[in-house]
């Protein structure tokens, strides 16, 4: 039972907002000596583990392409494909900002697009103007929700993109955590099964926005 | 042969450059906490085997130091003007995004290729291997056509590296968390726990046992990343995978994105739900946060029933 303190330690210390670096090695210290062991050796195995597990950080490797191809203008360039979606609705026009996402993200490029790269620049003025074509009597609350959806879309197409990319943080450290339980998977294995889930995640939310089209077509009844 | 070995060198090279440029960067109030942070990561992956498992502790005790001390960090700023940027873009728009695509076209066709013609390289570890070649093709593409000042891509990784910051090593520090727990038996004792919870014998039980377990966990915590190791241990090893032998790559692949349905409802997951919600100024600081719930909980259901569907 005592080895638990570890897992409370791990909620307490993220709720807490303590550097989740020193809540980890505390979580990983209380539950060594919960289950006997002695500090050393406590040590020594977050060593071995850490030095098993060295491959969940050589993404970091990718950074020197990225930042010469941002310094010469990645992040423009994506922005003006994202800029060329031609759809005066603004259901159409999240729903194709939600496939690009997707997209870029299932190929590894998470960063040429977000809220203050793409988001706030680009796709939230882009829906709120289409939404306005849509209904010129558009309400402060629409409004709001047609930007708030932008962000939202931004997440989304984010979150069930990057799993399909072969080496992104959360791929190598399943990798990783699978490995110290004695099972060794190929990062393949683990993109390939994240992509019904990203399948779903385009459906629901395309259909999501697609009743927020409508919703935006209709005239306001309610709301100020 | 080409084995993980190569790529921990290429990797170590990296950050060893990038302490160098770190400690050099005069403007920087915490330049030595940078480069100290980054030269430490850099002898991990070109030395870490001749440490032993005690040294590579003391190693990860300095790291952890070195971050929950704040020594890490930089000032805003060093990035290439937008007027520049966007005048480049006009030139190079679509070759960067070409050799942008270098890299994830060089890691899966290598996947296979080393498959496929064994004796190349560690037929175990050819994705990252694979990845890491794509990485130095795309440099050179890069590098030839656009003919950059020399160390222009490590000043520019640098600056994106450092403000990733310690967070850099987090997915790492959770793995090997995770197996900590493994070796103090976490996972057991979280079973027994659960299993008298859960219905004796039902499948589906334990299926939404995981799956909700990593949503409120990831809600609480602000991070699917932590709640990982944690449901893993408790739930997805001692019942999904070895008392019901559920497919590993399925029970953690669709696990963490039912994790990631729980990032889209928490104000914890500050990065993605409040900031925003402040960059657009919204009025209601949780309106991100409400547009993304209805999308959230049918594909938190969709994912629990696919574990169910395709791990068994």
């Amino acid at each position: 039972m005592l080895v638990l303190i570890g897992i409370l330690i791990i909620i307490a210390g993220f709720v807490l907002r303590f550097n989740p670096l020193l809540v980890i090695m505390a979580s990983a210290l209380a539950t060594g000596l919960a289950a006997g062991l002695d500090i050393a050796a406590i040590i020594a195995a977050f060593g071995k583990a850490f030095n098993d597990t060295r491959y969940v950080s050589i993404i970091w490797i990718v950074l020197p392409v990225i930042g010469l191809l941002e310094a010469y203008g990645l992040q423009q360039h994506a922005r003006s494909l994202i800029g060329r979606i031609r759809s005066g609705a603004v259901g159409g026009l999240l729903i194709g900002y939600l496939l690009i996402r997707q997209i870029f993200a299932a190929l590894g490029l998470t960063s040429v697009a977000g809220h203050p790269q793409t988001v706030r620049p680009l796709v939230a003025p882009m829906a709120e103007a289409a939404a306005e074509a849509q209904n010129p009597a558009l309400t402060i609350a629409q409004r709001e929700e047609v930007k708030a959806y932008s962000a939202a879309t931004d997440n989304i197409g984010l979150f069930f993109g990057e799993d399909i990319f072969l080496a992104i943080g959360s791929i190598l450290l399943m990798k990783g955590v699978l490995d110290g339980y004695g099972y060794q998977i190929e990062p393949l294995h683990f993109s390939l099964w994240a992509i019904p889930t990203a399948i779903a995640a385009f459906v629901i939310h395309s259909f999501r926005l697609w009743r927020l089209d409508k919703r935006m077509r209709a005239p306001a009844e309610r709301g100020a | 042969m080409i084995t993980l070995g190569f790529v921990y060198v290429l990797a170590g090279l990296t950050f060893a450059l990038f302490a160098a440029l770190g400690v050099a960067d005069r403007g920087n109030p915490k330049r030595f906490g940078n480069a100290a942070f980054w030269g430490l990561l850099a002898l991990s992956m070109l030395g870490g085997d001749a440490l032993g498992d005690f040294g590579n502790g003391l190693l990860v005790l300095a790291l952890v130091a070195i971050a929950g001390t704040g020594q890490i960090g930089r000032p805003p700023g060093g990035d290439v003007p937008p007027e520049v940027q966007a005048e480049r873009a006009a030139r190079h728009g679509p070759f960067l995004l070409l050799v942008a695509l270098i890299i994830p076209a060089v890691a899966l066709a290598g996947t296979f290729l080393f498959k496929w013609l064994p004796g190349l390289a560690d037929p175990k570890q050819a994705t990252l291997i694979s990845l890491a070649i794509g990485v130095l093709i795309a440099l050179g593409v890069g590098m030839a056509r656009l003919k950059p000042p020399l160390l222009l891509p490590a000043q520019q990784g640098r600056r994106l590296l450092d403000a990733v910051g310690w967070a850099a090593i987090l997915p790492q520090m959770l793995a090997s968390l995770g197996a900590v727990f493994a070796l103090a038996g976490v996972g057991e004792v979280v079973g027994d726990l659960i299993g008298t919870a859960i219905p004796e014998g039902s499948l589906f039980g334990a299926v939404l046992a995981f799956g909700l377990g990593m949503t409120l966990f990831t809600m609480v915590m602000g991070n699917a990343f932590a709640a990982f190791p944690v449901m893993l241990a408790a739930v997805g090893m001692p019942l999904l995978i070895k008392q019901y032998d559920g497919d590993p790559a399925v029970v953690a692949a669709i696990g963490m994105l039912a994790g990631f349905c729980g990032t889209l409802m928490t104000p914890m997951a500050a990065n993605f739900n409040l900031v925003p919600a402040a960059l657009l100024e919204l009025k209601n600081p949780y309106g991100v946060i409400k547009a993304q719930v209805g999308t959230a909980l049918p594909l938190l259901g969709v994912n629990i029933l696919f574990i169910w569907l395709f791990a068994f």
